[in-house]
C-alpha cells in the first residue's frame, strides 16, 4: 500500500482494489490484490514490475477499461467503481488519456486528425477541439508536422502525437504504457523529459508503466507491483 | 463514421479488391435482370398492349391462343354479359417469314395477329394483306413498305409501319385484319383453320369489379377469362422463366452478401488492435460498427454505379434484337437496393466481433 505525499487534491484514489479472474476450470486467479494507491493532481508515478505482475490490470482499472472485482476507484473526483460499460466509455472520453506501448496512432489520419479523433469519438465540440489540437501540436513542437501521416513521422514525433492525443480531452490522469520500450536510450530519455515537462506544466497526474528502472527518476516516485500487490 | 469515410478516401486501394468483385457481381445481377425483363417483354408484349378489362379464351385453352376457339354463339353470350361494353375478336398464328434480300433459310420468326380492337400503340387494323410490324423485326432486315412471305404457303404480307413492344413468345408480332390472319392461318396451318367469324380469343372492355369471373359465370364455364395481368402470367413459360431467373438472381445476391461479409469480417480481424485502441479512447461499439456499414454501403454503391454505367453502355452497343436484353431504371434501382441490403446484412456478420473487441487489449500489447 502506498499513498501520495500531502497532495492538495487527488487525481486517482484506488482503495483496496481487487481483480479476480475465474478460469475455465473454475479456479480463481488474483491479478490485483487489495491495491491501494493515491496520486496527487500533478504527480507522476512509475509503476514498475515484471511481466504478469498486474501492471496492465491496475492501469486498465484506473483508466476505466476494466472493472474491478472489489474496491473503490475514484478518478478526478468521479467514483467509477460501480460504472457500467456505457458509463465507463463516457468516463474514458472525458477523464483519462492513454499513451499506448506501440503508440497506436490511426495510420490513415495525419497528426492533427489523430488528436481530433478524441473529440470525434467523444464530445464533438468542433471548432474548440480544432483550436486545442493546433495548440497542443504547437506546444509539442509538431506544428509543422500537423498534416503528416504517422508513417511520415519519426518514432519520437509519433510518441509526441500520442501524448497530444492523450491530452486532448484535458484529462485528470494520463496512463503511459511502456512509453519508451520501442525507443533507444537517448530518445527514451527525451520522451520521458517531455512527459515530465508536459504533465507538470499542465498539472496532470500520470502513471508510467515500465520495467525500465532507468526512467523512474523522471517520476516523482516509483511503485513496485509484484504478484498483484503494490509495494512502495 | 467520419473516420471510416476518411479511410475510404485515403486508402482506396484497400477496398479495390472488394469493389472490383462487387462490380462484377453487380454487372451479373443487372445483366440477369435485364435478360429476364427482355425475355418477359418479348414474350408478353402483345398481351400487355391490350386495352382490355378481360381476355376471354375457351374453357380448355389454358390461356393459349392455339388451343382456344370462340365461335359466334359464345361471343354473343359474352357480348350479352352485364357490364360488357365492347368485344373484339383476336387470333394468332406463329410462322417463319421470308424477307426479301435474306437467304431462303434465313427466316424471320413472326407472330401474326388478326384483331378487331386495336391494342395500345397499334393503329386500327390495316387493309387486307397488310400489317403493322413490331420494330424488333427490323433486326431481320425488314423495312417499311417491304412485302414479306409468311409461312410455307408464302402468304404475302406488306409491312406498312412499325409499332413498339408488342412481341409475343419471343417473336416479332405482325398486326393485321381478321381476314388476313384467318386466311394466313388456313393457308399455312390447314389443321388449325377456323371458320368465318370464329376467333381464338376475345378482347373485352366494360365495367364491373370482376369482369372475367362474371363472364365465365355467364357462359356457364364455357370460357376461361383473365385480366391482362393474369393473362400475361398465364402465357406458357412466363412464370417458369421468372422463377428460374429470380432464383439465379437470388443466388447472385447471396454471393454478394457472402463476399461483403467475408471482406469486412477479414477487415475487422485485421483492425482488432486499432478498434481496441479506439474503444479505449472512448469509441462505442455502435460507432465502430456504423463505420463498417458506411464503408460497405459506399463500396457497394460505387460498384453498383460502375456496373450500372457499364450495363447501360452494353445495352446501347448491342445491335437491337440480337439478345433479349431490356435495361430499365427500375431494374437498375432494384439491383442497387438488393446489393445495398446485402451489404448491410453482410456487415452484420462482423457485429459480434466488433462487440467482443476488448478495449483492455490496447494496453499491455505491442501491436
Amino acid at each position: 500500500m502506498t499513498t501520495a505525499p500531502a497532495a492538495v487534491s487527488t487525481a486517482l484514489q484506488l482503495t483496496d482494489v481487487r481483480k479476480v479472474y475465474t478460469m475455465g476450470d473454475g479456479s480463481d486467479v488474483v491479478a490485483l490484490d487489495h491495491a491501494t494507491l493515491t496520486l496527487g493532481s500533478d504527480e507522476i508515478v512509475a509503476l514498475v514490475g515484471p511481466s504478469g505482475s498486474g501492471k496492465t490490470t491496475l492501469c486498465s482499472i484506473a483508466g476505466g477499461i476494466l472493472s474491478a472485482t472489489e474496491g473503490t476507484i475514484v478518478v478526478g473526483g468521479e467514483d467509477i467503481s460501480g460504472h457500467n460499460a456505457k458509463e465507463l466509455t463516457k468516463f474514458r472520453q472525458d477523464k483519462v488519456g492513454f499513451v499506448f506501448q506501440s503508440v497506436n496512432l490511426v495510420p490513415f489520419l495525419n497528426a492533427r486528425e489523430n488528436l481530433l479523433v478524441v473529440d470525434e469519438l467523444g464530445k464533438r465540440t468542433g471548432a474548440p477541439a480544432r483550436a486545442r489540437a493546433d495548440q497542443l501540436l504547437e506546444e509539442l513542437g509538431l506544428a509543422d508536422r500537423a498534416k503528416n501521416l504517422p508513417s511520415q513521422l519519426s518514432g519520437g514525433q509519433r510518441q509526441r502525437v500520442a501524448i497530444g492525443r492523450a491530452l486532448m480531452n484535458d484529462p485528470a490522469l494520463v496512463l503511459f504504457d511502456e512509453p519508451t520500450s520501442a525507443l533507444d536510450t537517448k530518445l527514451g530519455e527525451q520522451v520521458m523529459e517531455l512527459i515530465q515537462g508536459e504533465m507538470k506544466s499542465r498539472g496532470i497526474a500520470a502513471i508510467v508503466v515500465t520495467h525500465d528502472e532507468r526512467i523512474t527518476h523522471y517520476c516523482d516516485r516509483s511503485v513496485h507491483i509484484v504478484d498483484g500487490r503494490l509495494e512502495a | 463514421m467520419k473516420l471510416a469515410l476518411k479511410e475510404l478516401r485515403r486508402r482506396p486501394g484497400r477496398f479495390a479488391t472488394a469493389t472490383v468483385i462487387l462490380t462484377l457481381i453487380a454487372i451479373l445481377l443487372m445483366f440477369l435482370g435485364g435478360l429476364l425483363d427482355g425475355l418477359i417483354a418479348s414474350s408478353t408484349g402483345a398481351i400487355r398492349a391490350q386495352n382490355a378489362d378481360a381476355i376471354v379464351y375457351s374453357d380448355t385453352a389454358q390461356a393459349s391462343f392455339v388451343r382456344s376457339r370462340i365461335d359466334p354463339e359464345l361471343r354473343a353470350q359474352v357480348e350479352g354479359v352485364d357490364g360488357v361494353t365492347e368485344v373484339g375478336g383476336i387470333g394468332n398464328v406463329q410462322l417463319g417469314a421470308r424477307v426479301p434480300g435474306n437467304g431462303p433459310r434465313d427466316l424471320a420468326s413472326v407472330a401474326l395477329f388478326g384483331y378487331e380492337l386495336a391494342p395500345d400503340g397499334v393503329p386500327d387494323a390495316p387493309a387486307y394483306g397488310q400489317a403493322w410490324a413490331d420494330e424488333s423485326i427490323k433486326a431481320d432486315g425488314v423495312e417499311e413498305g417491304m412485302v414479306i412471305e409468311v409461312g410455307p404457303a408464302r402468304t404475302p404480307i406488306a409491312i406498312i409501319g412499325f409499332v413498339k413492344d408488342t412481341n409475343f413468345n419471343g417473336q416479332s408480332s405482325l398486326w393485321a385484319s381478321p381476314d388476313t390472319w384467318r386466311d394466313t392461318l388456313s393457308a399455312n396451318r390447314p389443321d388449325a383453320q377456323l371458320g368465318p367469324d370464329v376467333f381464338q380469343a376475345l378482347i373485352v372492355r366494360g365495367d364491373g369489379d370482376d369482369l372475367p369471373d362474371t363472364i365465365d359465370a355467364a357462359t356457364g364455364g364455357a370460357t376461361d377469362s383473365y385480366t391482362v395481368d393474369e393473362a400475361v402470367n398465364a402465357i406458357p413459360g412466363v412464370t417458369e422463366q421468372q422463377g428460374t431467373f429470380n432464383q439465379i438472381i437470388g443466388v447472385t445476391v447471396a454471393i454478394a452478401l457472402v463476399v461483403i461479409g467475408l471482406f469486412f469480417a477479414l477487415l475487422t480481424v485485421e483492425r482488432t488492435s486499432l478498434y481496441g485502441v479506439l474503444k479505449a479512447l472512448g469509441a462505442r461499439s455502435s460507432t465502430i460498427f456504423a463505420g463498417l456499414v458506411a464503408q460497405a454501403v459506399v463500396v457497394t454503391a460505387i460498384a453498383a454505379l460502375i456496373a450500372g454505367t457499364l450495363v447501360v453502355l452494353l445495352d446501347l452497343l448491342l445491335p437491337p434484337g440480337s439478345i433479349p436484353l431490356l435495361i430499365t431504371p427500375s431494374r437498375i434501382i432494384l439491383s442497387v437496393v438488393l446489393l445495398l441490403v446485402a451489404a448491410v446484412l453482410g456487415c452484420s456478420f462482423s457485429l459480434r466481433r466488433v462487440l467482443r473487441i476488448d478495449p483492455a487489449s490496447a494496453i499491455g500489447t505491442t501491436s
